[in-house]
């Protein structure tokens, strides 16, 4: 895909780098909560669903901060609920389907150790309301850290089938790790104003993070891909349509219900 | 972060009226622990009893209990004659479990849900082998169930002694 299918960078950079973590957050959230009632146990299902509210929890306090940089008088359930796909600036990696519950949790991994290292930095950035929100969310994301490593541990580790499957999930979500990482003019432009972390250290970071889970868990490592993808930028996997055809139906058909 | 103790904060007679009131608003997960002996009543403060802003801080992002606390402060102090008050959300310092007060974390126990085992001290320490004692038998001989139990705040976990299950309120 080129650049230049891209939609024009907004004049304001900070309202999509904060859209961009608020959506993360939703749709990984989103996503999450479609275990509930199907996980393999009742402590899984409770596991799940409570890093889904926590990870909906932070992408409200990010959503209305949104909201109020736009400056247009939209919620955060306008901002969830009545928007199309293009205007998602979610990673490509959330909007993937769950799979089987390795899967998932292999997603959840990738992401989390991400979250841990971008919201240590951001908790002393030079944006104050995004400093607080990320300082919240890091105390959670530690606990979505560990229960995520430690269930990849035990797949990776464990059966034939087990550790099959959950090698299998990393080989195909590997290729969305790429865009965790990637600088364009809204990282820049954040960059320069003291507010997001240079990308390179993150990597490091979050790499020898996964690699020790990995290596715990036997797993191999996936070449990166060169492929780039641009969920942050409002370009989709076919996916998150589908996603959000079920998540924001009600106010479609329904506009301005309320419980 | 230390605990803002109500006392500290007391000036006048209302205030302290207000901070009584306070201590008898529960959190609807847990009833036998007030607000106060959470730790997420940041402040009380105004000019005057018609000026009243009370500021509340939610545990974790997503606690569905935040909005009904919320309600429940508001009501609570309409009836007892603070109409005006406004309730407000402080996010920073984020709340901790250090917070707990002395008497909130008798009160859990008590309750039958383990008290957070120790101050957040580690935080980089990705696999915690947090002491959690058995708030049934005191038996340290527990093991950890899942990370997460029947709300965000708290983890599963088995007494291997009474084989009890029981609710660890985790530190955060």
């Amino acid at each position: 895909m080129s650049a230049s299918l891209l939609p024009a960078p907004s004049a304001d950079a900070r309202l999509r780098y904060v859209l961009r973590l608020a959506d993360t957050s939703l749709i990984l959230g989103q996503r999450l909560a479609e275990w509930v009632g199907h996980a393999p146990a009742l402590e899984e299902d409770l596991g799940l669903a409570n890093i889904a509210l926590d990870l909906i929890g932070q992408a409200r306090l990010l959503l209305s901060y949104a909201g109020e940089l736009e400056g247009r008088g939209r919620s955060e359930d306008d901002l969830a609920f009545l928007r199309d796909a293009p205007q998602f600036l979610n990673l490509t990696l959330v909007e993937q389907p769950n799979g089987d519950f390795g899967r998932t949790l292999v997603r959840q991994l990738l992401v989390s150790a991400w979250q841990l290292e971008l919201f240590e930095a951001l908790q002393g950035c030079a944006d104050a309301r995004l400093a607080e929100i990320a300082a919240k969310a890091l105390k959670e994301t530690r606990y979505h850290l560990r229960y995520s490593a430690s269930w990849i541990v035990r797949l990776g580790d464990g059966t034939a089938e087990s550790h099959a499957r959950v090698q299998n999930a990393l080989d195909e979500l590997w290729q969305f790790t790429g865009e965790l990482f990637a600088e364009d003019e809204v990282d820049a432009a954040m960059l320069a104003a003291g507010i997001a972390p240079s990308a390179a250290p993150l990597k490091a970071s979050w790499l020898a993070r996964i690699d020790a889970v990995l290596a715990e868990a036997t797993l191999i490592r996936p070449a990166d891909s060169v492929f780039p993808w641009h969920g942050r930028g409002g370009v989709h996997t076919e996916h998150l349509g589908y996603m959000l055809a079920e998540m924001q139906f009600l106010q479609r058909a329904y506009p301005g219900a309320q419980w | 972060m230390s605990l803002v103790s109500p006392l500290a904060q007391v000036e006048t007679d209302w205030q302290r009226e207000v901070w009584r009131l306070l201590g008898e608003v529960t959190d609807p997960e847990i009833p036998i622990l007030s607000i106060i002996d959470l730790g997420i009543v940041r402040y009380v403060r105004g000019a005057s009893r018609d000026e009243l802003q009370v500021g509340l801080t939610p545990t974790y992002s997503g606690c569905p209990a935040t909005e009904v606390i919320r309600r429940s402060v508001e009501e609570k102090l309409a009836r007892a004659g603070f109409g005006h008050a406004v309730i407000e959300t402080q996010l920073a310092p984020a709340w901790s479990s250090d917070w707990i007060t002395p008497a909130g974390r008798v009160k859990l126990a008590a309750y039958g849900i383990a008290p957070p085992a120790e101050a957040v001290a580690n935080p980089k320490r990705l696999f915690g082998a947090a002491q959690v004692s058995c708030p049934r038998c005191r038996s340290a001989a527990t093991r950890l169930v899942s990370e997460f139990g029947s709300t965000p705040c708290k983890a599963h976990y088995q007494c291997t002694a009474c084989l009890e299950p029981f609710d660890y309120f985790k530190c955060i």
